[in-house]
């Protein structure tokens, strides 16, 4: 197994993108990868493409053709994949590529990840992104994503004292990081006031405890470490690529309050890198909802669990703390576009590894790790990439 | 060969709206509750109808005498509010209480007395033997139009009767019924509010199918109304039920305990036999009970019932009338529109 | 969009809490499993009738809801472990600052959704507090 690595990065603007559909979305990310290295189109032997619900958002399935005509490869006979775990598609596509190119199979590998989520309304969008949830025995019953989350969030209320401001400084980091990102949907600063008056969701969850919906799409390219230098001044190497899935519904879990499937993909790739956790200097994790980031911090190992509730409020986690988490904005402020997430947390830390992220740089940046979720923890992706 | 009721079951939604809440709104006389003698109705939840409110009474009924559901032969669901038009509310019941599939059924609709009917329907099978038990439901989460006289009584609540030929609480020792062609009280298909003829809905429509029925049961059984212990009448509200038992020559007394309409309101299919079940909650063996049910279109039904000694091993075993009169909630006329979707989104 | 076959698959499932209990491992599974995760191909699965008598284990109050459930909200949802064993998700019916963690609850027959005004009614299991319910 050959050690592989990040050649070129491009990430869409997020947010409502009224003038551009899931086709322009995917045109303008690959444009933007290829062009950050010299690879030529003829060379590229593989895509890979997150994608959550193209049938649901578009009516169009069989994204992995879509995508390999619009990027002018269908003439090349490209083969292309289209993966799908909920909001873990992009993180699930990175991985499939990783291992593509590692396994000897395939040389230059693009792993794409796009969702376009405003061409419905609100509504047939919220009962989208329920399927990420268990439709039977979940959603029937009454239960929304937000309902999911709120579930958790209260039994680690109950179980470690987290608090309803806890929550809120997860919120208000992000956005302060957002507005120094500027591919961010929102750029703008919230209070703790400000989330804490928001209107009721799923209790204790508020509007602004919970990511919007979002169109984007972002891609990197990779090629075997070997070889990466002739492509790219800055290649970026992939330590780690795990992955874990666990229970569907949440009812079912070991430990309502654990995400099990983060715990294994983390350990598996701190294994496969041969490190742990205090030697990463920054990560993108999964902040679906705040309650997301609290619990995933404690699940990847960088605070005891029961402790994740502090670690915002006390800047732990702020871009100069001990561990920068989501400088990004996460998905709160920069936004969720389902698919494409977990590719954008490669392209942030791509930036941040190369000293590229301007005002968000966290100081001498070596290894980072992304944290991608599907649904409430049906499916874990953790990757470690360093300079 | 005697039959009659093993068992029996109730449900009534744990939410009231008092009536000077409704007159308050309508700008109404502010004694109409002392002049229907219904002082509140009860009110279903968001998520409650004739189907679910008839599986909680079948499931009590079930519970109260320990019925095997597999014994049940046929299922008679009596509404005027069934939920679908076309679609049995007597199979969705039937498969929640876990029934097995060798059985008949088929839904009623006589206005308030569809329940009586469901329970002659199950009788005859019972005593041809052509079945083992029988199951009589009589359920509504009935309607009364925003502002009209029937808003203060239209209510919800459900009754199921086990019919069989054994082990009986209390046996139907016959039955009478009249019926005309009276167009007193209906509901167009696909309305969703009743019609009525005001005044015209007493004499030529409630008195006089009650009195026939009831002066011919009488007549048949070679009773007089001193013979009976209890009388349960038709409730369409508190005034109905008092006239016509004084009219007939029944107390005050007889027909106290089957008095529910002040408390509930007017269960529509469920009110004569909510009214019975009251009375079976604390008649004794050897005592009997008159019941005349009356549904608009017009016909009622009469019966006479002695109890038996298997009562006192039923009773108990599941909830009383007078259990759901506990722990109810007060909705103001706002909140009572929402819940009965009267505001249209 | 029309779901009838998929609701009424599970019908005895969810009007009468019916799952299913691996005779080989002891535990107990609701929502049903086919395969049971200790013993796989190894499990010997019969059908199991709960009894419904339950504890909260998580909630929340849902303000958003989707289009069939708007003219309910706010409605509570819990995670309930019932007496036997098994976790299950469904709504408890009583005012949002009724709910607490470790409540006793039992079941209900109540309408789950509907298909517009023309589709399908859902019916299903909800649950109330042990306290105070008739």
């Amino acid at each position: 197994m050959r050690s592989v690595s990040i050649i070129g990065a491009g990430c869409t603007r997020f947010g409502e993108r009224w003038d551009d559909s899931l086709r322009d979305l995917v045109v303008e990310t690959g444009i933007m990868a290829l062009e950050d290295t010299s690879v030529s189109g003829e060379e590229i032997d593989g895509l890979y493409v997150g994608n959550m619900s193209g049938g649901r958002f578009v009516e169009q399935e069989h994204i992995g053709a879509l995508i390999s005509d619009c990027a002018g490869l269908s003439r090349l006979h490209v083969p292309s994949t289209r993966v799908e775990a909920a909001c873990a598609s992009g993180g699930l596509a990175l991985r499939q590529a990783v291992l593509a190119v590692a396994s000897g199979y395939s040389d230059v590998v693009i792993a794409a990840g796009v969702e376009k989520m405003t061409d419905v309304t609100g509504g047939v969008a919220a009962d989208a992104l329920a399927a990420a949830a268990d439709r039977e025995w979940e959603c029937f019953f009454g239960a929304t994503f937000p309902a999911l989350y709120a579930m958790i969030a209260r039994l680690h209320m109950h179980r470690f004292g987290t608090t309803r401001e806890e929550l809120a400084a997860v919120a208000v980091k992000n956005h302060h990081n957002g507005c120094m990102n500027p591919i961010s949907q929102y750029q703008m600063e919230i209070s703790v006031d400000k989330v804490m008056r928001s209107p009721l969701v799923a209790d204790p969850l508020r509007v602004l405890d919970c990511s919007p919906i979002t169109d984007g799409a972002a891609a990197v390219v990779l090629a075997p470490t070997e070889v990466a230098s002739k492509y790219s001044d800055a290649p970026i190497k992939i330590l780690a690529a795990a992955q874990a899935s666990d229970t569907l519904a949440l009812h079912d879990r070991r430990d309502i309050t654990t995400l099990d499937a983060s715990v294994y993909a983390a350990r598996k790739a701190f294994d496969q890198a041969g490190l742990e956790p205090k030697d990463i200097d920054l990560a993108e994790v999964h902040d679906a909802f705040t309650i997301g980031e609290i619990v995933a911090i404690e699940d990847l190992g960088f605070v005891e669990k029961g402790e994740g509730g502090r670690a915002a409020e006390e800047g732990l986690t702020a871009i100069g703390g001990k561990i920068p988490i989501n400088t990004s904005g996460g998905l709160k402020a920069c936004g969720h576009p389902v698919g494409a997430t977990g590719i954008k947390q490669a392209y942030e830390l791509v930036l941040q590894l190369r000293g590229e992220a301007g005002k968000r740089q966290v100081e001498g940046a070596e290894v980072g790790l992304t944290h991608n979720v599907g649904g409430c923890g049906g499916t874990a992706l953790v990757h470690i990439m360093s300079r | 060969m005697p039959a009659g009721i093993v068992s029996y079951g109730v449900y009534i939604p744990k939410y009231r709206i008092r009536a000077q809440e409704i007159a308050r709104v309508w700008g109404e006389r502010e004694d109409m509750a002392q002049n229907l003698n219904v002082f509140e109705k009860s009110v279903p939840d968001f998520d409650e109808d004739a189907v679910t409110i008839g599986v909680e009474a079948a499931r009590n009924a079930v519970k109260r005498a320990s019925i095997d559901p597999a014994r049940i032969g046929a299922i008679y669901a009596g509404s005027e509010s069934h939920p679908y038009a076309v679609k049995p509310t007597g199979t969705i019941v039937g498969e929640a209480i876990g029934v097995d599939h060798q059985l008949t059924a088929a839904d009623f609709e006589f206005a308030c007395k569809a329940g009586t009917a469901a329970v002659q329907a199950c009788l005859g099978l019972v005593t041809a033997n052509l079945i083992d038990l029988g199951l009589a439901i009589g359920t509504d989460t009935s309607q009364g139009a925003p502002g009209d006289a029937l808003e203060y009584t239209a209510a919800a609540g459900a009754a199921a009767y086990v019919i069989g030929r054994e082990n009986l609480a209390a046996e139907i020792e016959g039955f009478y019924s009249f019926t005309t062609d009276t167009p007193d009280f209906w509901r167009r298909e696909g309305m969703p509010y009743p019609e009525h003829g005001g005044r015209f809905t007493g004499e030529p429509g409630y008195f006089k199918h009650v009195l026939s029925a009831t002066r011919g049961l009488l007549k048949k059984m070679r009773t007089i109304p001193e013979d009976y212990d209890y009388a349960v009448f038709h409730q369409p509200n508190g005034k109905f039920p008092v006239r016509v038992a004084g009219q007939l020559g029944f107390s005050r007394e007889q027909i106290e305990p089957g008095l529910v309409v002040p408390w509930i309101g007017n269960t529509y299919s469920g009110s004569s036999l909510i009214g019975l079940a009251a009375t079976l909650d604390v008649a004794r063996p050897g005592e009997r009970i008159f019941l005349a049910s009356f549904g608009s279109g017009a016909g009622s039904d009469a019966f006479s019932i002695k109890v038996c000694d298997g009562i006192e091993d039923v009773r108990d075993r599941a909830p009383k009338v007078r259990d759901y009169f506990e722990n109810v909630q007060y909705l103001d006329y706002a909140v009572y529109a929402k819940h009965k979707g009267k505001l249209r989104l | 969009m029309s779901t009838v076959p998929r609701f009424w698959r599970h019908i005895p499932q969810r009007y009468n809490l019916v799952g299913t209990h691996c005779e080989k491992c002891d535990e107990y599974y609701y929502p049903p499993r086919t395969i049971c995760p200790n013993c796989r191909r190894n499990a010997k699965m019969e059908d199991h009738k709960f009894a419904g008598i339950g504890t909260v284990v998580t909630y929340t109050t849902i303000y958003n809801a989707t289009d069939d459930f708007k003219r309910q909200t706010p409605y509570n949802l819990a995670i309930i472990k019932l007496d036997e064993g098994p976790r299950l998700t469904g709504q408890v019916i009583c005012s949002p600052d009724e709910i607490k963690i470790g409540m006793k609850v039992k079941p209900v027959f109540r309408i789950l959704g509907k298909e517009g005004d023309r589709g399908i009614i859902y019916y299903g299991t909800k649950f109330v507090p042990v306290e105070g319910s008739v």
